[in-house]
């Protein structure tokens, strides 16, 4: 008897891809209604608060490409934060060393981590479960000593001070919304991207290699193909939110980088909905949240609310917060919507 | 020579450790089909109890049984209470599950300990022995492990507990069909295996010293040859363990500074995964279709 990586598929691809209201204007209704509230926020909230918003952001970027792999292709990897540090040493390179401008960082950041999670890929592809689970746990781990030992590039354990970005005259925003705008309008760019995948042919196959892979290379599916090419994008996109998060914060040190923050993106990923595309903001609420909560709560031992907190979430909704609440708040909405059509 | 001898032996002994632990979550998994990320902070607090139980006075050799016991008997309660809940749930929320307890258990012992390290009491002397190729000590771990592993060998081939134990794990069910308490097996798995930890926490303590982050080393190395000699089997657990600690010695003696010690050995553990994809002992997966 074999489990499942993570639940599969029970209403067909549009409960998977959390788009159980697919009919139509309602749901465009809500997706607008939620940019124009993300675009007011930061003109009501304090600078700081902005700054945890624009890492929440981030962190929903990171965790949008895990799901891609985890979720959609139940490839489950601890070594994500690996590929956020590659991407955060790429722009903290380019700029500190060629004065790269810090929005083209982000190009040459997607581009190395796509090249380096395809490569990754390629061994992965020869392992399953609980044993990727475990090389990838080892990558997360080498990723600060290997951080530290090329140290006349990454700058060892000092790190490297980032130059502050300067946000465009006319706009007249201050730096802080200004690189929350920037997070936020790349969000979206990664959502939309996303969605064209996961619900196009790619999407179907990296779902159908998940459920049942013998099927689906039976029916024609290049299996190692697409797993080497969700192993990319999704570490694309985590590339992509470790450059972002390099800007902002200014600094990178291998410090950051530990096997704490892939073990975060996991139970980010886990917690927000794991097959889902809404799941990634409410896991880059809980990665940047909760663990202060958990400190508000009791300084004394403040991971142990962390895990009790998982725990909680686990228990009482295993398939993530969006992965189970969607659903219903979808169904409702048709409920009401066929209930006034009578 | 004489130096590639000794660093061989001390890399045994740390090979037991990681062997113990091993083979605590190849129990694990097989029962269950779980890797259990809180084996090693399972194993820390573990030793915390024989610490403060040795601090009030008991002998070593009673506090490392009454830690066993108490072991057992939280491993048991762990599986019930915690793990339960997601035994059929997919793979991914049993994996949550397990990390959250890694940091319960960290966390925990940094509050009610402190995260300052401790000195914990070797049952054996520390002198080198056999022309100095080996430190009583390390023959003691040596020793120690041998025995748990006797016992553990006599246990799962020759009672009715055991054969039951096995059955359970290979084939849950006709093994309920057969009369066999599967949950209370699975429970019993997850005893045993904290009690194994417990030892191997015990038995490092000593070397490594005690404080909430004791384990975690010695996690990821023992995950390393639980993987080397393929997951699902014991005597695999066993001997990729040793292996582990034996290469783990020879690298960060005589290759490369210790700072990437762990990048090398994990480098060389990929590899061989690579080409053996089920480690060594491990048998392929064959799927029906």
């Amino acid at each position: 008897m074999e489990k499942p990586v993570i639940a599969p598929a029970t209403e067909g691809l549009a409960g998977v891809g959390g788009s159980a209201l697919s009919s139509g204007t309602a749901r465009w209704i809500g997706i607008l209604a939620l940019i124009a509230l993300a675009v007011a926020l930061p003109f009501a909230l304090s600078k700081y608060h902005v700054f945890e918003l624009t890492m929440v952001i981030i962190y929903a970027i990171a965790v949008l490409g895990l799901n891609i792999l985890t979720g959609y292709n139940g490839q489950i990897s601890l070594g994500h934060g690996g590929f956020f540090a590659a991407g955060a040493y790429t722009a903290a390179i380019l700029m500190h060393r060629y004065g790269v401008p810090y929005w083209g960082t982000l190009p040459p950041a997607a581009l190395i981590c796509f090249i380096l999670g395809v490569l990754f890929g390629l061994p992965a592809l020869r392992f399953e479960g609980p044993y990727l689970a475990l090389v990838t746990l080892a990558m997360a781990l080498a990723t600060p000593q290997l951080l530290k030992y090329f140290d006349s590039w990454t700058g060892g354990q000092q790190g490297i001070n980032l130059p502050k970005p300067v946000p465009p005259h006319w706009l007249g925003l201050d730096r802080d919304r200004w690189l929350y705008f920037v997070a936020l309008i790349v969000l979206l760019i990664a959502i939309r991207i996303a969605a064209n995948i996961l619900h196009g042919r790619t999407g179907r196959a990296l779902v159908a290699i998940r459920d049942q892979p013998i099927a689906a290379a039976a029916m024609g599916i290049h299996t190692s193909r697409y797993k080497t090419i969700a192993f990319g994008i999704s570490t694309m996109f985590t590339g992509v939110a470790g450059a972002l998060a390099a800007i902002v914060v200014g600094y990178v040190s291998p410090e950051g980088y530990s096997l704490f923050l892939s073990v975060s993106f996991l139970v980010g990923s886990a917690v927000g909905g794991i097959a889902t595309i809404g799941g990634a903001i409410v896991g880059g609420l809980f990665i940047e949240f909760v663990p202060n909560l958990a400190n508000d709560i009791s300084d004394a031992a403040p991971w142990a609310i962390y895990g009790l907190a998982m725990l909680l979430f686990m228990y009482a909704m295993p398939r993530g917060v969006v992965g189970t609440l969607w659903p219903r708040i979808g169904r409702a909405i048709i409920y009401t919507g066929s209930k006034k059509a009578e | 020579m004489h130096q590639f001898l000794q660093q061989i032996f001390s890399g045994l002994a740390t090979g037991a450790i990681y062997a113990s632990v091993a083979l605590a979550l190849v129990m694990i998994y097989r029962a269950t089909d779980l890797v259990n990320f809180a084996q090693g902070e399972m194993a820390m607090f573990s030793t915390y109890i024989a610490w403060t139980l040795v601090n009030a006075g008991l002998p070593f050799w009673a506090a490392f049984l009454i830690t066993l016991v108490v072991s057992f008997v939280g491993g048991m309660v762990i599986e019930r209470v915690l793990i339960r809940p997601v035994e059929n749930a997919p793979v991914l929320a049993a994996v949550i599950v397990t990390i959250a307890l890694l940091l319960i258990f960290n966390s925990t012992a940094g509050w009610l300990y402190s995260y300052t390290v401790q000195d914990f009491p070797s049952p054996f002397p520390d002198r080198p022995i056999f022309g100095a190729l080996i430190t009583t000590r390390d023959l003691g771990v040596i020793a120690v492990t041998l025995v748990m592993l006797v016992m553990l060998f006599l246990f799962f081939r020759f009672t009715a507990t055991g054969l039951a134990m096995r059955a359970a794990a290979q084939n849950p069910e006709s093994a309920r069909l057969c009369g066999i308490p599967v949950g209370r097996m699975l429970a019993i798995g997850w005893g045993l295996a904290a009690a194994i930890g417990a030892t191997a926490g015990i038995m490092v303590a000593p070397v490594l010293f005690l404080d909430p982050n004791m384990m975690g080393g010695v996690l990821i190395y023992a995950f390393a040859g639980a993987l080397l000699g393929g997951i699902g089997s014991p005597v695999g657990a066993v001997v990729g363990g040793l292996i582990v600690g034996v290469t783990e010695n020879l690298v960060g003696t005589y290759l490369i500074a210790s700072q990437l010690k762990l990048t090398v050995a994990f480098a060389l553990i990929i590899l061989v995964l690579v080409f053996r994809p089920n480690g060594l002992f491990g048998t392929a997966i064959v799927r029906r279709v």
